[in-house]
């Protein structure tokens, strides 16, 4: 198994408050991690240090056998290898559909518009929104913008895609549609890393799945070891008020 | 009733109204423009993260101080003492004449970028934090976040503060008459002295000033509605691939 991300000793405060306490933790080539954990737990930093949003106070990130925080490293260019799709969808304001899905592979990528437009053509298909190319964000629902922010991501071809809780903030009647195009996309074989309330969904998809707990991984496991026989006080206590 | 006089004062004098409402126009026109980009610019620079370490570090806060006191000496200070200290002082320290037309373009562009550097630097902080953060995602560098992601909707957002801005620029070019250029103010002032009246030729240019403004009012909301977008977009039904 070729370990595409390694952490170790992954560190985090906000002032007095710690937020990761030595968190180790790694992800397979092909493999889907889901991260639980009740809120404040720290899923979200975790997730924001990986792709450096946050700025880890200690430990290391090893990608392709480099620590990305060593500082000679170049950043911009380890985030194009990793794609985010975050809760509140966050999608270009001043740009279409189309465009959101360029702009990264033309501005950061170089690649040239045709290339780009094929490629970002290619994605939507996927997320089934390559009718609502020359829309703008404002005018999609909350599903369909997901939808193509996971477009936008997977355009830039990167090695992890990366969701925070991406259907949090989504009407009961949408989330089933991103849910189905994440569950498509778990099966190409493409490295997925995924903070997530949707419990049945994680069981569904996941290789394997963490649970996070106070600023520590508390346990990890198979879905059916982590679902049906935790270990750990803190896990069952936390299964019993998500499953009721 | 004076409406005679004023016809009158019209008729013979149009050229010299024409050409300074004109050149009221030119000043604010350019005045604008350039003062826009350097508020553009200077409001990048003053909020451009500060690195923890670095002689990045140090050069963004040198030119932030320096930036601080640029705003404040031209926000805190009349516009036609700065013509006067910046026409005079320049002609006194070196000797050289410099042209009033320019002297008087460097003053309003100056004046507009201190002005338009803090509403820039608002309209940069209400952007949405999320959209830097997804540019920053998908590995996008600071210019390049703020050129292609958060400025365009900087833009958009500052654009009523701007069209303000020249309006403002027409009536504050008056101010330049302290420095003879021959703007409105001053052409009227000329014909006032020329004709013995005060009343008729300012009533005149009130006018002229009043055309102006509302002319540029009403273009700037035809540019904002434009850039707002259609309403609606097309459905694509075939695509290549
Ligand atoms: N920018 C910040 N500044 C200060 N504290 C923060 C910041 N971001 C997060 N925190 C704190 O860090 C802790 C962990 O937050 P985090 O968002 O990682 O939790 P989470 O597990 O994702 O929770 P949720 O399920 O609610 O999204 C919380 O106590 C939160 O208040
Ligand atoms: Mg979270």
């Amino acid at each position: 198994m070729e370990k595409i991300i390694d952490i170790n000793h992954l560190k985090k405060s906000y002032g007095e408050n710690e937020v990761l306490k030595d968190i180790d933790f790694y992800v397979n080539k092909g493999e889907v991690v889901s991260i639980i954990g009740s809120s404040g737990s720290g899923k979200s930093t975790l997730l924001r240090c990986i792709n450096l949003l946050e700025r880890p106070n200690g430990g290391e990130i090893i990608y392709r056998g480099e620590n990305v925080l060593n500082s000679r490293q170049d950043i911009n260019k380890y985030r194009t290898h990793l794609g985010m799709v975050f809760q509140n969808f966050n999608l270009f304001n001043t740009l279409n559909v189309l465009e959101n899905c360029t702009v990264g592979q033309i501005k950061v990528l170089k690649k040239g518009k045709e290339e780009a437009k094929e490629i970002a053509l290619h994605n939507l298909k996927i997320v089934g929104m390559e009718k609502y190319i020359n829309a703008r964000p404002e005018q999609l629902s909350g599903g369909q913008k997901q939808r193509v922010a996971i477009a936008r991501a997977l355009s830039m071809e990167p090695d992890v895609l990366l969701f925070d809780e991406p259907t949090s903030a989504l009407d009961p009647e949408t989330i089933g549609e991103v849910l189905k195009v994440m569950k498509e996309l778990a099966k190409t074989g493409i490295t997925m890393i995924l903070v997530t309330h949707e419990m049945e969904f994680a069981r569904d998809v996941s290789d394997r799945v963490i649970f996070m707990d106070n600023g520590v991984i508390r346990e990890e496991g198979t879905p059916e070891q982590i679902f049906n026989n935790p270990k750990e006080e803190r896990t069952k206590e936390f299964l019993k008020r998500f499953l009721a | 009733m004076s409406f005679e006089v004023m016809k009158d004062i019209f008729i013979k004098n149009w050229p010299f109204f024409l050409r300074g409402a004109g050149i009221t126009l030119w000043i604010s026109i350019i005045g604008t423009i350039i003062g826009a980009i350097i508020g553009l610019l200077v409001g990048v620079v003053r909020t451009t993260p500060i690195p923890e370490s670095g002689a990045k570090r140090t050069v963004l806060k040198v030119s932030d101080r320096l930036l601080d006191m640029y705003i404040g000496f031209f926000r805190g200070t009349p516009m036609m003492v700065q013509a006067m200290v910046i026409y005079y002082g320049v002609a006194s320290q070196f000797g050289v004449e410099i042209n009033r037309i320019y002297a008087a373009i460097f003053i309003v562009s100056i004046n507009t970028g201190a002005y338009m550097a803090e509403i820039v630097r608002g309209g940069i902080n209400s952007v949405d934090k999320g959209q830097f953060e997804a540019a920053h995602a998908i590995g996008m560098n600071h210019v390049t976040t703020m050129k292609e992601i958060i400025l365009p909707q900087v833009i958009r957002n500052i654009l009523p503060a701007t069209g303000n801005e020249f309006v403002v620029n027409i009536k504050d070019t008056s101010m330049l008459s302290v420095i003879s250029v021959t703007e409105l103010f001053f052409q009227t002032r000329s014909i006032a002295g020329s004709t013995f009246r005060f009343y008729e030729p300012f009533l005149i240019t009130s006018f002229i000033y009043l055309i102006m403004t509302l002319t540029v009012t009403k273009i700037l909301r035809m540019f904002e509605d434009r850039l707002a977008g259609s309403k609606t977009y097309d459905m694509v039904e075939e695509t290549m691939e």
